[in-house]
């Protein structure tokens, strides 16, 4: 039989396509958290994008100026809604660092092991999605599990799951209790078995692979100039981790690594986020080694921290001493700094103005998401639609932080 | 380091840099608004400074000084390992004229902050490719970050946009649309149906 376009032009039998616009999100299962993608697809192969965010724009900075310093730690929580720990300490530390004093030992270390309990709770929550959105349920609801127990230890400790408010300026609002370090050791345990299943589970599967390697690749100079940080410029190859580059607290003097990926594509930052999942536990156990029983969780200046009840109803300066710092507010003195620490998904920075009153003049988070999640468009221009399930979910985004 | 890092940018712009100083080891470079693509530049491609990183840019206000507004950058060298604050002053009182050069050919990361500068203070970026709102939404009436923006402020409704060359918009009618029951074959109804 004949070809039916024997005589026919190659060109005319071409099929006529036309760019055809689609809209991806803001409420589609696959964007966790709110974002949208418009994108001109050619086919399948996607030709340009806009990446649209904002969509859980709340005036976080705005709402930071009409309160009290100590009344911005339930507006930083909300940031990054995953590790909120990680958000309360490195605001407590901006406040630190303009005012000039140290935290205690004891309190550094309790911080530190919160810190990367909620890192791992970060980790657990990206990389199961990840593996959920590719058709790996199980990997998610077993991550899941962990970060859920990561959660009932937060919970014992601060009072609750998510969203803690527990750092303050100076301090910790309670010292740790007394079952934390069992506690903290037993759920460290667990969630490395519970990576070591995930790991049996995904790392020898081929669709999985498939799926991931060479997807979204980014290349270290772009990932720079985009000022990536945190896994996603790990993955890239640059081994730039605010711990270890310029430590803070205690991280000079406990032993991790720092995981680095090759190729920077959406399998290297999978994979650098497990590897960081077992780096927090072996961070968490000299934490618990280190912690102190006992002694002071606070700094003892009375112009920061607020004094004991029993003082507070019963002496006549603990009562004024608790009604300044409550009514007026803690006084950082006037001026400028710019504090970063490690968060979930990279540099966590604050830069905070003072005009020396109890009411902050500008607090302004730096954001590791809004920077990573301005590079999506450059990681999937020229990608097919399929992969931008798996590059947009390597990224991590954090809605509340991108947002803000 | 750093501080030999802020001689290095008074020796290279001595007539440009306003002021400088260093609280708790931030150490801030002020500089005229119309030099501060030159001085990033030279940030950026001395290898003495080597930032390879534009980790933040930001504004802040300050509604009784003169030039209104305060441009902050954050930049990081991430081979020397060191850090530097940039600022320059723009902006009328009245928070006119508050334009200065964009980063954004030099470091990808300014393009979305530059974004969100212009969309929280008003601070206009020349040479931008796409000074568009990017948290807010394209009605958006004022600047919120602005110190004389009300914090409860009422913005008002939008009325739905225009959307050309879509001749229908949902709500779609009951039978239209995708079919999460079983398939029939029955025959659709018609307009002239629904009127019985």
């Amino acid at each position: 039989m004949e070809p039916i376009d024997q005589e026919l032009d190659p060109a005319e039998i071409e099929l006529p396509t036309e760019p055809m616009l689609l809209n991806v999100g803001p409420a589609h299962p696959a964007m966790h958290g709110t974002v949208r993608i418009v994108m001109e697809l050619s086919g399948e192969s996607i030709e340009r994008c806009d990446v649209q965010v904002g969509y859980l724009h709340r005036g976080f900075e705005k709402m930071c100026e009409r309160g009290t310093w100590t009344q911005v730690f339930p507006y930083v929580d909300r940031c990054n809604y995953v590790s909120p720990m990680l958000n309360n300490v490195g605001f407590a530390l901006a406040c630190e660092k303009l005012l000039g004093i140290e935290v205690p030992d004891r309190c550094q270390w309790y911080r530190m092991a919160l810190g990367e309990l909620a890192r791992m709770s970060d980790h657990l929550t990206c990389t199961g999605a990840m593996a959920m959105e590719l058709g790996a349920f199980t990997p998610f609801l077993w991550m899941i599990k962990g970060r859920e127990m990561i959660w009932d230890l937060m919970e014992e400790e601060t009072g609750a799951r998510l969203t803690h408010s527990f750092g303050r300026v100076g301090g910790m609002a309670q010292p740790p209790t007394e079952g934390f370090k069992a506690h903290a050791e037993a759920v460290t345990t667990h969630i490395l078995e519970i990576i070591a299943e995930v790991e049996k589970l995904l790392l020898g599967n081929r669709i999985f692979l498939d799926r991931l390697e060479n997807v979204g690749v980014i290349s270290a100079e772009d990932a720079i100039s985009l000022g990536w940080t945190g896994p996603c410029l790990r993955a890239c190859g640059v081994a730039y981790d605010v711990r270890k580059s310029h430590p803070y607290m205690k991280y000079g003097e406990v032993e991790f690594d720092v995981p680095v990926g090759q190729t920077g594509d959406s399998y290297d930052r999978f994979i650098v986020r497990i590897e960081e999942l077992k780096q927090c536990a072996r961070i968490i156990r000299q934490c618990i080694a280190n912690l102190a029983d006992s002694g002071p969780v606070n700094v003892s200046d009375p112009r920061v921290i607020l004094p004991p009840k029993e003082e507070v109803y019963s002496s006549i300066e603990g009562t004024i001493q608790h009604f300044k710092i409550v009514m007026e507010g803690l006084k950082l003195p006037a001026g400028e700094v710019y504090s970063y620490t490690e968060g979930g998904n990279g540099e966590l920075g604050f830069y905070i103005v003072s005009d020396g009153s109890g009411t902050p003049y500008r607090v302004r988070i730096r954001p590791p998401c809004f920077f990573v999640t301005g590079g999506l468009e450059r990681v999937i221009t020229g990608a097919m639609m399929a992969d931008v399930v798996p590059a947009f979910g390597s990224l991590n985004m954090i809605g509340g932080e991108c947002d803000r | 380091m750093a501080k030999a890092l802020v001689d290095l940018v008074k020796q290279k712009f001595p007539a440009d840099v306003l002021e400088t100083h260093s609280q708790r080891g931030d150490e801030t470079v002020v500089v005229y608004a119309a030099r501060w693509k030159d001085v990033a530049r030279f940030l950026r491609d001395e290898p003495r400074a080597d930032m390879s990183m534009l980790v933040d840019l930001t504004a802040v206000d300050f509604p009784d000084r003169s030039p209104r507004f305060e441009v902050v950058a954050h930049f990081y060298s991430l081979s020397k390992g060191h850090r530097l604050r940039l600022k320059a002053r723009v902006g009328d009182s009245d928070g006119g004229n508050a334009e200065i050069d964009t980063l954004s050919d030099l470091w990808a990361s300014a393009n979305w902050a530059e974004r969100e500068c212009w969309d929280m203070f008003g601070v206009r970026f020349t040479g931008h490719p796409d000074l568009r709102r990017i948290l807010l939404y394209p009605e958006f009436e004022g600047h919120p970050l602005r110190k004389d923006y009300p914090a409860d402020r009422i913005q008002p409704l939008v009325p739905y946009r225009e959307v050309p060359d879509i001749d229908k918009i949902p709500p779609f009618r009951a039978d239209e649309g995708m079919s999460f029951g079983r398939q029939t074959h029955a025959q659709r109804p018609s307009d002239d149906d629904d009127l019985n």
